[in-house]
């Protein structure tokens, strides 16, 4: 009997540190949407901030954050995506694929505020990109790559092998078997894998701090060497660093951060559940 | 070139690239610990190594002690070990030994949830929420405290910790728990006797994953421990403000002359940073190939 009151005692403990966990993460985005709510307006989305930012709308913030989102992309994706190809595709188990992934790990482990101080050294002053989108989003992207390498090899390791053996039997090569038939059938797990990378990189604020980030300007970027305000880093700014500002406009923009992020987690989410229902093997 | 030859080549051409890449992430690492050593090297010459492990940070005045950084983060981290570690792994074993199927298909999302929080998203609401909190119940003169950044940072160590860790437990065989309870153990006795023990080895990385973040995290801390470069030597610096080395860059590089001792200084902090989790995520790594996993949901 005793036994089995340990076991219903422990089985609480394990529920309640569940509880524990799960908790507070529902009260806080709760929290924030019901404190967030009032301020969002569609001026307050799409207007520019007025009067030290205490005022008006977080628009160039959005923009500048779709902007390194998409900057990102643009770099990280196609290496990204090789790099997953190489290892699941081409790399027999040897100690030279052993260093790559190594310092894959590695590069998921770097501080994020490292990143920074490495856009910095690298493309901000050596390579005279200047305080850029340019910079910024490669730094972003090499943060990104290790997220988007792991998730997407693992998409293509389970694409049968059956699939490739009937492929390359019909005599084609080797990369048209991989761009024909395993791509397109690892191409929804790949896709959240790159859609959870870029989240991280879209929601970052340490890595943009010197390579990208404008403190206030209250402007559209017109190049990609231009600055630009970040939503991550413009929330940031209005909770530590502007006095008198109104709270209101903070758990807005927290508002915004938060859907923006997390709207890209449901994508990742939907699609891994529709890949799922529809494969076929 | 007829149709055959040019597919040959192309064949080639794209293989060749594809293993280049292979070798761009190692260069990417390369060039990071090449950049924090190019920009933070001067600080050796300009900055006696005696002066360095001093205890006052004071820049303006060319004081450059890093211990209490140093002690900081250990501190911040520590705590962050403290929550985050035990809470991680109990829920681990929850999500992968007890709860039902329908719940771990929920939970496990919503521990991905967690991980996509900005950290300057939950840092905004340790300002606004948790630090009060602390000071009205701990009595603390500001709640802008270590015990703030451990209680963010042990939160955000939690979806690592956690996803790591349920894979190491997912991976014991099934035949394991079938003779443990064959042998009238009960389910509780076959998960500690049993399937944790089994599983030790993957547990163990998930906690280093885990603490290995947290030593780098830096916009959260920043907004939550109040920033005071002091001493933390008790166990009352807990409820003090202190400053980590994370946070000392980001507040203060976007303020300092870039190539003077200051900005190089900074540097130095950065590289001893990238040294620490490079250690951190190389032993991790090493425990991962001995076990002959795959590295998948270590990352995501």
């Amino acid at each position: 009997m005793s036994r089995k009151l340990r076991q219903q005692l422990g089985f609480t403990l394990l529920s309640l540190s569940t509880i524990v966990v799960v908790l507070p993460i529902l009260l806080l985005v709760g929290y924030i949407l019901v404190q967030g709510a009032p301020a969002i307006s569609w001026e307050f989305v799409t207007g520019l901030p007025r009067d030290g930012m205490r005022a008006g709308g977080v628009w160039p913030a959005v923009v500048g954050t779709l902007l390194l989102t998409l900057g990102t992309a643009i770099f990280a994706v196609p290496v990204g995506v090789a790099v997953a190809i190489y290892l699941a595709e081409y790399a027999r188990d040897t100690f030279f694929t052993r260093l790559i992934r190594l310092a894959i790990i590695n590069l998921a482990g770097v501080p994020s505020v490292v990143y920074g101080l490495f856009g910095l050294g690298l493309f901000v002053i050596f390579l005279r990109f200047g305080t850029s989108i340019l910079a910024g989003s490669l730094t972003l992207a090499i943060m990104t790559l290790p997220v988007i390498i792991s998730t997407s090899e693992e998409a293509l390791r389970t694409v049968p092998q059956s699939f490739r053996i009937v492929s390359l039997s019909l005599g084609t090569t080797q990369w048209q078997t991989i761009r024909r038939v395993i791509l397109p059938q690892a191409l929804p797990g790949v896709l959240t894998g790159i859609i959870l990378g870029l989240e991280r990189a879209a929601g970052e604020t340490a890595p943009i701090l010197f390579t990208v980030a404008a403190f206030f300007l209250p402007r559209l970027p017109s190049s990609i060497f231009d600055q630009t305000m970040a939503l991550p880093y413009h929330l940031f700014v209005i909770s530590t660093q502007v006095p008198g500002m109104p709270v209101r406009i903070q758990y807005g923009t927290a508002l915004v951060l938060l859907t923006f992020v997390l709207s890209m987690n449901v994508l990742a989410a939907v699609t891994r559940s529709r890949f799922r229902r529809k494969r076929q093997w | 070139m007829n149709r055959r030859s040019w597919t040959v080549l192309a064949e080639y051409l794209v293989e060749r690239l594809i293993r280049a890449t292979g070798i761009l992430v190692m260069l990417f690492l390369a060039l990071i610990f090449l950049f924090l050593l190019r920009e933070g090297g001067a600080t050796f010459f300009e900055v006696p190594l005696g002066d360095l492990f001093r205890t006052r940070w004071y820049p303006n005045e060319q004081y450059f002690g890093i211990l209490p950084l140093v002690l900081g983060s250990l501190v911040v981290t520590l705590g962050a070990a403290a929550i985050g570690v035990p809470l991680g792994l109990l829920a681990a074993v929850f999500i992968a030994e007890v709860a039902p199927r329908w719940m771990r298909e929920v939970l496990k999302p919503f521990i991905e949830v967690l991980a996509g929080i900005p950290s300057v998203v939950l840092g905004f609401m340790g300002m606004l929420v948790v630090s009060p909190l602390i000071r009205q119940w701990l009595g603390a003169p500001t709640g802008l405290t270590a015990l703030a950044g451990s209680l963010m940072l042990g939160y955000m160590a939690l979806p690592t910790i956690i996803s790591v860790a349920e894979d190491a437990l997912d991976a014991v065989p099934k035949s394991y728990r079938d003779a443990a309870l064959a042998l009238g153990a009960t389910h509780w006795q076959t998960i500690w006797r049993v399937t944790v023990p089994a599983a030790r080895s993957g547990i163990l990385t998930a906690m280093m994953l885990g603490v290995g973040r947290a030593i780098g995290e830096t916009m959260a801390v920043m907004m939550v421990t109040g920033n005071a470069a002091r001493m933390p030597l008790t166990l009352r610096s807990f409820l003090m403000p202190v400053r980590t080395m994370t946070a000392t860059i980001a507040a203060e590089m976007g303020e300092v002359a870039q190539g003077s001792t200051h900005y190089h200084v900074l540097f130095a902090i950065g590289l001893a940073l990238f040294l620490v989790t490079f250690l951190v995520n190389l032993i991790a790594a090493w425990s991962i190939f001995r076990q002959g996993k795959r590295y998948g949901r270590l990352l995501s």
